[in-house]
């Protein structure tokens, strides 16, 4: 149905969603996630739930601005929180000390955070593996020691607080955090479907073998820290002003960390795999809250057991088993079908028991 | 003070050196950056606390370290080494361990600071610097497992075969080593001398739950300043940088609150110098 008749009709609508969308389990439920996250409140307005929904999806602007750098580029920081943090920390000194709105500053922040991994990315230009990651880990350890030393400036050990808020409602803050999670997840999307995602994969593949074909491999890999310091130094941002303090728990190892645990959890070098990941994993350790000091100890557990299990991820893992590839045309498939939707090949001949 | 910073770097460099030595065996052989590395050793003082109130000092130190090498091995047999290919998936299980090992301690004991009596107590005079017997012991300690360590890598049949690994897998392979028995004993090795300088630190530091992620993040420093898989490299490392978070802390005023910063900026600029390490193999050669 993604022939040449592309014209927008409302047949021509129901006849994608319903060949398209609906034909295959993971789209069907990337389709009920959009609504869900669009129609939540029609439901339900509890504070506490909206609040958990919305730092899941600031966080999985995170998230997968860290795999936009790490997984489909192969360049894995350890250090993301420097972005996120510096971001934050920005936003409020611009808003502290000029004055200006949350809207203005908050893209100012993401900017800078921008400009920040362009030059963080030309160091790590010459050292690869697991040396870059040591390098990009030095980078927020390194601003933390600044904060604590300057407390004046910073607010050392509490931050800064008392931040302009995103909206006026709890409601309007949410869906403009969603709005913006949006918006961010369609722009890394066309930028990984594009020639330059495929220069990004290759890159993460055998950067020597991209080189040699004629491309431009150090330029790519600056853009791919600047475009993900961006996000990342947006969802920093909007984190900060969300909970109205920019601290230096923005720039702790465990904030560098945990875009790691969403992606890796979700699967790697997709964009659905860290939206998946901070949408499982940041509302259930919400929930594990019933469990008190057994908290963390149950989450790291559950980590270790799905990641000894679905070693790819959970989207990778539980979508293998629900879809399956055609041999033919390569098209995937409902894994109910006997036949491929695409090319009309038998996909599995029954057995004949001997 | 520069007496001092000689002394405290010296005993700073043998802890950091142990811990080095058993993260470098460990990514080398079994190329594991084994991120639970350090609540290895947490968990190693936290034994010595809990068998210290049973039974005298050698059983427990003793009983302390089988048992944290029962624990990494169970740990690289269930999850690290089916995981092996999948690098990410690697990397935060080593989290997630040394998340759940801290949790675990953390309801264990509690999140108090613990700390367990000198072995040594008293002071000794060195040029001017009052330094604590127990310290003098804890570098003699580090010094004497630091010279078994390098004859055990040095003189027997199986070190050989660690070393060969760690510093070209596929060569070592074509000449008959088995990597899976290499990487069981690189990280038993790796773990031993974490629990080791866990050991030695326990009766001079206070004990706490989180007392894991400051050494982690020297450790990683220092081991990739040397050059990743290169094992004097990661001595090498350990030294500088304990040598240069002394000096931070002693010579720059505020300098407690730059003292990691200090060490990784060290690691940065030496890396943009020498993208390889001290020690390590260029880039050009590994492919």
């Amino acid at each position: 149905m993604t022939g040449p008749l592309r014209v927008w009709s409302l047949p021509w609508f129901f006849l994608y969603l319903r060949h398209e969308v609906l034909a295959l389990p993971g789209r069907a439920i990337a389709l009920l996630f959009l609504l869900f996250l669009l129609l939540f409140p029609l439901f339900s307005q509890d504070p506490y739930h909206l609040r958990v929904l919305t730092l899941s999806a600031l966080f999985a602007i995170y998230a997968a601005s860290w795999d936009l750098l790490s997984g489909y580029t192969g360049q894995v920081s350890l250090g993301h929180a420097f972005f996120f943090g510096l971001s934050g920390y920005a936003s409020a000194i611009l808003g502290r000390e000029l004055g200006l709105p949350p809207g203005l500053t908050i893209p100012l922040g993401a900017l800078l955070a921008t400009v920040a991994g362009v030059l963080v990315g030309l160091p790590s230009l010459r050292v690869k593996g697991p040396y870059l990651s040591l390098v990009t880990l030095a980078f927020p350890i390194i601003a933390l020691g600044f904060i604590f030393l300057f407390p004046g400036f910073t607010g050392g050990e509490l931050g800064l607080s008392g931040l302009a808020r995103l909206g006026g409602s709890r409601l309007q803050e949410y869906y403009l955090v969603v709005g913006v999670m949006l918006a961010a997840l369609y722009l890394m999307w066309r930028l990984t479907a594009s020639r330059v995602g495929l220069f990004f994969h290759a890159i993460r593949e055998d950067e020597a073998a991209v080189r040699m074909v004629g491309v431009n491999t150090v330029a790519y890999k600056l853009l791919a820290f600047g475009a993900s310091a961006f996000f990342a130094g947006l969802a920093g941002g909007l984190y900060a002003h969300y909970l109205r303090v920019a601290g230096p728990d923005s720039l702790s190892l465990f904030t560098s960390i945990q875009p790691v645990i969403w992606t890796v959890f979700g699967g790697i070098a997709t964009l659905y795999g860290p939206v998946a990941g901070t949408f499982l994993l940041v509302p259930l350790l919400e929930a594990l809250r019933v469990a008190e000091e057994w908290r963390m100890v149950a989450f790291a557990l559950l980590i270790l057991l799905v990641m000894r299990f679905l070693p790819q991820g959970v989207v990778r893992g539980v979508l293998d088993r629900l879809e399956e590839e055609c041999p033919r045309c390569k098209a995937r498939n409902a894994f109910t079908r006997r036949r491929c939707r695409v090319c009309g090949v038998t996909l599995r001949v029954k057995e004949v028991r001997a | 003070m520069l007496a001092a910073v000689l002394v405290n770097g010296l005993v700073l460099s043998g802890i950091y050196g142990m811990l080095a030595l058993g993260f470098a065996l460990t990514y080398g052989v079994a190329r594991i950056l084994n991120l639970a590395h350090t609540a290895f050793y947490m968990a190693a003082a936290y034994a010595l606390f809990f068998f210290l109130g049973k039974m005298g000092f050698l059983p427990a130190a003793l009983l302390a370290a089988l048992l944290v090498l029962l624990l990494a091995f169970l740990a690289y047999h269930l999850f690290l080494e089916p995981l092996r290919e999948h690098e990410a998936t690697v990397l935060i299980v080593t989290i997630a361990l040394a998340l759940l090992l801290q949790e675990v301690l953390l309801l264990l004991f509690g999140g108090h600071f613990r700390s367990v009596p000198a072995l040594l107590p008293g002071f000794t005079e060195i040029w001017g610097v009052r330094v604590a017997n127990q310290a003098l012991l804890a570098l003699g300690f580090a010094a004497l497992v630091l010279l078994l360590t390098w004859a055990f890598l040095k003189g027997t049949r199986v070190g050989l075969a660690v070393r060969a690994a760690a510093q070209d897998m596929e060569a070592a392979e074509l000449v008959g080593v088995s990597l899976s028995r290499a990487g069981y004993w690189a990280v038993g090795l790796g773990a031993l001398l974490a629990a080791l300088a866990g050991l030695a630190v326990t009766p001079m530091a206070t004990l706490e739950p989180h007392m894991w992620t400051p050494p982690l993040l020297v450790v990683l420093a220092a081991v990739v300043l040397g050059g990743l898989g290169s094992l004097p490299g990661a001595l090498l490392g350990a030294l500088i940088l304990a040598f240069a978070e002394v000096a931070v802390v002693n010579l720059v005023p505020g300098g407690a609150f730059l003292r990691t910063a200090v060490a990784l900026a060290v690691l940065v600029l030496v890396l943009v110098f020498r993208p390889e390490g001290l020690f390590g193999t260029g880039f050009a050669e590994e492919r």
